[in-house]
């Protein structure tokens, strides 16, 4: 076992009896208590729910594979009765009547969860700093941020308020919070996780992945919440695979993506650990060369269609009507449009007119036609490219954490952060952030990307980055 | 006035009759208590998503083989976007530009009508406005039943191939006795499970340009269909033939004034947004799907109508009603397969077309609890002579209502016709006798006075044997005793 997999040791020592789930629960607690006010890694911390559940796991006969493992769930996944927010105003007092497939999947294997985790408002930024309910600060650095969307569940697994944490990734949500906050986030395979109870954002890019301080863990969470769900009908029946083993890279080829490590705005030091970490994996037996991707430039450009245009649709559910905040008005329409305009953050609204505007009348070929076409360019630059290669390498995030506030006013620089996620999200394959070295005291992430399907050899070679780590 | 010519294309939606919803297992039921059959998907919650209902794709399937429609190998969903409260995601889940069936007709009274297209979509729910008269203007509040809310739609698209508003009706009625007949929809117009929009323009006759058209909407029943065609053809040519221009505009029949009136136009110029529904995949029917279908399809309504025709020698439109009302052919084949002596399956259809279908009408009876066989029974005692064919129609109502055999009735009420020919010539003999000179004054009288008289003797005849003497063979008596 690799020295970063807490939570494997915790369903470990619960299963054998070594430990009582309530036990590590309080532990966990007792941390969230004392560092939660500083980071605000949380919406909601569900201390009774999570005792409750913690004294059923000691109680229960079988205990499942996470047995009293504390995971945090970002707060856009629906938790039957514990309200689910988005990090917005306009689900106020929304409960949801169910629980996500990940969620009862989660339950079902005997995880705790210790609370909902904060998020740029419906998971549209990269910092966490557009929630409604003020900003998650990076563990390692109160002033920096941990990244976003997924930001809350990056931290609370940086500050060890829980070992593993749920995310979701639209255009690098897990990944690009996972290399900011110095730990491993997953973006799976498209369709092998259900979204059924994930609050949309983009639904032809949104996955559900796992956050965990090593790459053990996280395949762990990962085998838990895969697999075929009929309620999802994107979702693919493939066999579960077998994540666990080695990090034996010996005869893998591996290629280091010209176009994201020689990219305007990537930091020296992020380029020197990538490439630290590809050769560090020539050293372990792997071939390494350079591979080339000119569509990925056009990535950012498609994404910022496609994903704002099934937003604007997604949303649009937001309207006072049966559930969340409701704005007062004459009549149903001036309500409709009051409740959006106080309910939503600024960040939201620029999507949806961005969306909406994509797919009006007259300017739908011109830009989300177009932006379709771009996916299919970017689907056959990948395709060629594992032809030659087995995995491909790059920086998850151009820079390491930057400073609260620094990009705020600048949205299109906060959209640049995602320049080496974004393109994984449009192409389904799946894809890890793994930490390797730092510059500042800040943590770096390495990218590690694989096929579709390809997560057995995208664990092997992240696991041979983390045993290579400085 | 110059003569014109109506351009009329219909948009038919029909609620097909799945158990469950299009994209969730809730049911798909009419008149429930609001909001009961409802879940996280069919209310939009944040966080539920669709999965595809395979009936419906079935159904969808049946209506392409009745109609001779395309499928291609495969048909896309789309998102139809614009707000609105009895629509819980604020899009509506239909197909666009890849629908699942295209490009088929349909036979109305030997004219080909094209049929563009047909595709499925999710049903809103259903919006009350309380107070103010019940329209949403000045309306105090509103509430909405989501229960309506997902259940399957197939809209059905002709071609603008129909020409007048009797036409159009008996399209409806054709279709609709289609959609019966293949079992996909109980095609209630007053329930809404069967919703028409018409597409109407007029030009000159002989003139092969499309005129503007409006689209009429709220037609609640055929009735409202053939009269706001005309009224609206009719406004539409006043304007023509005082030069000015039809606006194309969406309008809606007022039933009670008689007349189409504009919708607000501003309001409901549109740009739905469409774009491809991410959270379903395409929908590809299999070999399996399409050869299943083709393998229970039953005898269509046209098809039917021929055949009764001819088998029962009757007119195909006399066989209409057979083939419009649901089970009614099933209950005359039955009656006629069970038929014994002289009657004919003229005789049984010209039953069911008039009293059959009158006790249906009156009592909302289904044809499938009558009992055939006992309409065999009665249409045989009318034919061999056993009761009159007045008495025969007093005997059948009895016989639908008590569900009693003819024969227990005409024992019971002693109503059986007195045919033998010997009693009847006693009787004939001992009434001529008993009148004195009658012979002799009928023999001599002319024929007016004939006419009477024979009437005269008849009726002492009828009293005689007490209204049950078989008048045909009577009357043959009196023909040798009196000529």
């Amino acid at each position: 076992m690799s020295p970063a997999a807490p939570a494997a040791e915790i369903a470990s020592a619960v299963r054998s009896g070594r430990r009582s789930a309530r036990d590590v629960l309080e532990e966990h607690l007792d941390r969230i208590d004392a560092r939660e006010g500083d980071v605000h890694a949380f919406n909601l911390v569900l201390a009774d729910e999570a005792r409750a559940a913690a004294d059923a796991v000691d109680a229960a006969g079988d205990k499942g594979p996470l047995a009293g493992v504390p995971v945090a769930v970002k707060d856009n996944l629906c938790t039957r009765g514990v309200p689910t927010t988005c990090s917005s105003r306009i689900l106020d007092g929304w409960k949801p009547p169910y629980d996500a497939t990940v969620i009862e999947r989660l339950r079902a294997a005997g995880a705790v969860i210790v609370g909902k985790t904060n998020l740029d408002e419906f998971a549209m930024g990269s910092s966490t700093e557009n929630s409604a309910f003020g900003p998650t600060r990076n563990p390692h650095d109160l002033g920096r941020v941990p990244g976003g969307s997924s930001g809350g569940s990056a931290a609370a697994v940086a500050a060890g308020f829980a070992p593993l944490a749920l995310g979701s990734d639209t255009g690098g949500s897990i990944r690009q919070p996972a290399a900011l906050c110095g730990v491993v986030g997953v973006k799976p395979t498209y369709g092998t996780v259900s979204r059924y109870g994930l609050i949309a954002f983009a639904s032809s890019l949104d996955q559900i992945g796992p956050f965990a301080a090593g790459v053990d863990d996280a395949a762990l969470l990962l085998e838990t919440i895969w697999g075929h769900d009929r309620a999802d009908s994107t979702s693919i029946a493939a066999p579960r695979p077998a994540l666990g083993g080695g990090g034996d890279v010996r005869g893998l080829r591996v290629g280091l993506i010209a176009e994201m490590l020689d990219g305007e705005g990537v930091d020296p030091a992020v380029r020197a650990a990538v490439e630290g970490a590809a050769a560090a994996l020539e050293h372990a037996g792997a071939t390494v060369d350079r591979v080339s991707l000119p569509s990925t430039q056009f990535g950012i450009s498609a994404y910022y269609l496609i994903a704002p245009a099934e937003a604007s649709s997604n949303l649009a559910r937001y309207d006072g009507v049966r559930y969340g905040m409701r704005a007062e008005a004459p009549d149903v329409a001036q309500m409709n449009a009051a409740t959006r305009d106080t309910g939503f953050g600024p960040e939201v609204k620029r999507r949806i007119m961005l969306g909406t505007y994509a797919l009006s009348a007259g300017y739908y070929d011109a830009y989300y036609g177009q932006a379709q076409r771009v996916r299919t360019l970017i689907i056959r630059d990948f395709d060629r490219a594992y032809d030659d290669f087995d995995v491909l390498l790059s920086p998850t995030s151009p820079t390491v954490a930057f400073e609260l506030g620094a990009k705020t006013a600048d949205p299109l620089s906060m959209y640049l952060c995602d320049v080496c996620t974004v393109p994984v999200n449009l192409t389904g394959q799946c894809a890890m952030s793994v930490p390797f070295g730092r510059s500042e005291g800040l943590p770096i992430g390495v990218q590690v990307v694989a096929p579709v399907l390809g997560e057995p050899v995208m664990f092997r070679v992240a696991r041979a980055i983390e045993e290579a780590a400085p | 006035m110059s003569e014109y010519e109506m351009v009329i294309g219909l948009e038919v939606h029909c609620e097909l009759a799945t158990a469950s919803k299009l994209f969730c297992g809730c049911p798909n039921a009419f008149g429930d208590e609001p909001n009961t059959n409802v879940c996280p998907v069919c209310l939009g919650l944040p966080g539920s998503l669709p999965v595809l209902n395979e009936r419906a794709v079935e159904y969808a399937l049946r209506v392409a083989e009745a109609l001779g429609l395309d499928v291609p190998a495969e048909s896309v969903f789309s998102r139809k976007n614009y707000f609105y409260p009895d629509m819980p995601k604020n899009y509506q889940t239909s197909q666009y530009d890849m629908p699942i069936t295209e490009n088929g007709a349909l036979d109305v009274d030997g004219v080909r009508i094209g049929v563009t297209r047909a595709h499925l979509e999710e049903d809103t729910g259903k919006t009350m406005h309380m107070g103010g008269a019940g329209r949403i203007h000045g309306a105090d509040y509103s509430l909405v039943d989501y229960n309506r809310a997902g259940v399957p739609l197939l809209e059905i698209v002709s071609e603008p191939d129909i020409r007048g508003a009797e036409q159009a009706k008996r399209y409806v009625e054709e279709l609709r006795a289609t959609l019966l007949a293949i079992g996909v929809s109980d095609v209630k117009m007053e329930e809404g499970s069967l919703r028409v929009d018409a597409n109407v323009s007029v030009r000159p006759l002989g003139s092969a340009e499309l005129g503007t058209r409006c689209e009429i909407k709220n037609l609640n029943s055929l009735r409202s269909l053939v009269r706001a065609i005309e009224h609206e053809a009719d406004r539409q040519w006043e304007l023509v033939a005082a030069g000015d221009r039809v606006v194309q505009e969406t309008r809606h029949w007022d039933e009670e004034r008689g007349r189409t009136i504009a919708g607000r136009s501003k309001e409901e110029a549109h740009d739905y947004r469409y774009f491809p529904e991410p959270d379903l995949v395409p929908v590809a029917p299999t070999e399996e799907m399409r050869a299943a279908v083709r393998a229970t399809m039953p005898e269509l309504p046209a098809a039917r109508r021929r055949r009764y025709a001819a088998e029962w020698g009757i007119r195909e439109d006399d066989a209409r009603v057979l083939v419009d009302v649901p089970g009614l052919g099933a209950y005359a084949e039955e009656a006629v397969a069970a038929l014994t002596g002289g009657a004919t399956a003229k005789d049984v259809v010209n039953w069911v077309r008039q009293d059959v279908l009158a006790f249906i009408n009156e009592t909302d009876a289904s044809p499938a609890e009558l009992s055939a066989p006992m309409l065999a029974e009665l249409a045989g005692m009318v034919a061999a002579g056993t009761i009159s064919r007045n008495q025969g129609k007093d005997v059948l109502d009895e016989s639908l209502r008590e569900q009693k055999w003819p024969r227990d009735i005409v024992e019971d009420r002693g109503l059986a016709q007195v045919s033998d020919e010997a009693a009847l010539a006693e009787v004939v003999d001992r009434v001529l006798a008993a009148t004195d000179g009658f012979v002799e004054e009928f023999r001599a009288a002319d024929d007016k006075a004939r006419k009477k008289k024979r009437g005269f003797i008849m009726g002492r005849l009828m009293q005689e044997l007490k209204g049950q003497g078989n008048a045909q063979v009577l009357n043959r008596l009196l023909d040798e005793r009196l000529g």
